[in-house]
């Protein structure tokens, strides 16, 4: 099955959970769809959601909690039906 | 003319050359952060080198011209797409009325200036289209822009025209390590030797914080004050002085830890110690600092300020030559 990446769209600390003390978004094998949030990018003193442009399943995050990124890193890999 | 909003960005204004003259009343400057590409933008266009164009931070916009435009977008690296199609940057381009006009990432930089033929027409404060956003005034509703905001531009000048091009080597460079030239004062003194030589030395990198009112740095080593009692009327950390105005650009480091330069939002006065201040012919560079990126402070006297001035100067009129 085809892999497609979301990619980070702006730069800043890419957060997993919507806040420190609640669940993930999403975790690795999860299925994703298109507009789903799969974390925040936290930027110039604002968070920015990061939504799935596609849908399958997650096959991994490639990015850590609280990782610093740039546009266009790689954040997570997708599995397509 | 107009052109709707259909995706803000992150943080997407109006911004011109600045509001000159009212800093020691509190209004600071405000205007692009990257005065140099701001100016290219509009040359491209055949606009007035000041007429207010459209500054983006870190994420582009999405937009929709109602009617015919001719746009260029300068600065950061970011791509602008016509109805998905891909277009170049640092180029005049004609753009159809009805057409959605996205970008990719902002791939190097941070802020890109999207001008258009007519200029943004948003009413004149204090002598400027600029917004301030602390203020709440100036550019568009005094705020960043807003999915369903719709854009006035002016009359397009008889010298628009697609296909005027920016020639490379006059283009903004884009480093992810960028050397900051700094005069030390006016309480460089307050710092031990020691501590003043280490933050020259270090490497400090751009915090996600940063912004147009200021631009944070960390990882380098904290900063040393000499012990003193502090005056009546200071605060009681040693990174504290009796308030003073802040030149734009001033360096302040706030409990020594991460130092803040001052941009054009930032306050005018207050109770920090500036250490030095960025030379003016280098804010241009910090406006097109990602967070993450690295930057070293080199230290300068004013004679090389000058300078540097008058290179940036030439170097504006390289532009303006080219650009005719």
């Amino acid at each position: 099955m085809p892999q497609v990446e979301i990619q980070c769209p702006l730069p800043g600390t890419f957060y997993r959970k919507p806040s420190p003390d609640t669940p993930a978004f999403k975790n690795d094998g999860d299925s994703v769809a298109i507009g789903e949030v799969i974390g925040l990018v936290e930027v110039m003193k604002q968070f920015s959601e990061v939504q799935s442009e596609i849908a399958g399943r997650i096959v991994r995050f490639v990015v850590g909690n609280e990782a610093p990124v740039e546009p266009g890193q790689v954040l997570a890999l997708v599995e397509t039906a | 003319m107009a052109i709707e909003v259909i995706k803000p960005g992150l943080a997407t204004t109006v911004q011109d050359a600045g509001r000159v003259g009212y800093y020691n009343v509190g209004i600071p400057l405000s205007g692009a952060l990257d005065q140099y590409s701001f100016r290219a933008a509009n040359l491209l266009v055949g606009n007035d080198e000041n007429a207010a164009v459209l500054e983006c931070s870190l994420l582009g916009p999405e937009l929709r011209f109602l009617d015919d435009a001719i746009i260029a977008v300068t600065g950061s690296t970011m791509t602008p797409k016509l109805d998905g199609t891909l277009a170049a940057t640092g180029e005049a381009i004609a753009v159809r009325a009805g057409a959605v006009v996205s970008f990719d990432f902002m791939r190097a930089g941070a802020r890109a200036y999207i001008a258009v033929a007519g200029g943004i027409d948003v009413p004149v404060v204090l002598g400027s289209r600029s917004t301030y956003g602390l203020g709440a005034f100036g550019g568009f509703l005094g705020r960043k822009f807003a999915a369903g905001d719709v854009l006035k531009t002016g009359p397009a000048p008889a010298g628009a025209r697609a296909g005027r091009r920016l020639p490379a080597e006059l283009a903004m460079p884009l480093p992810k390590e960028v050397e900051l030239r700094v005069m030390p004062g006016l309480y460089y003194h307050r710092l031990t030797e020691a501590s003043a030589a280490r933050f020259f030395e270090d490497t400090w990198t751009v915090a996600p914080e940063a912004d147009r009112i200021g631009y944070r740095y960390r990882n380098g080593r904290p900063l040393e004050f000499c012990p003193r009692q502090q005056p009546f009327g200071a605060g009681s950390d040693p990174s504290n002085i009796v308030d003073a105005g802040y030149p734009y650009g001033s360096i302040q480091v706030p409990g020594g830890v991460e130092p803040i330069i001052l941009h054009r939002d930032a306050v005018s006065g207050g109770g920090y110690a500036m250490i030095g201040t960025v030379i003016s012919a280098d804010m241009d560079r910090i406006a097109q600092m990602q967070p993450n990126y690295k930057a070293r402070f080199v230290k300068v006297d004013l004679d090389t300020a000058l300078a540097a001035r008058a290179d940036r100067q030439q170097r504006l009129d390289q532009l303006r030559a080219a650009l005719r």
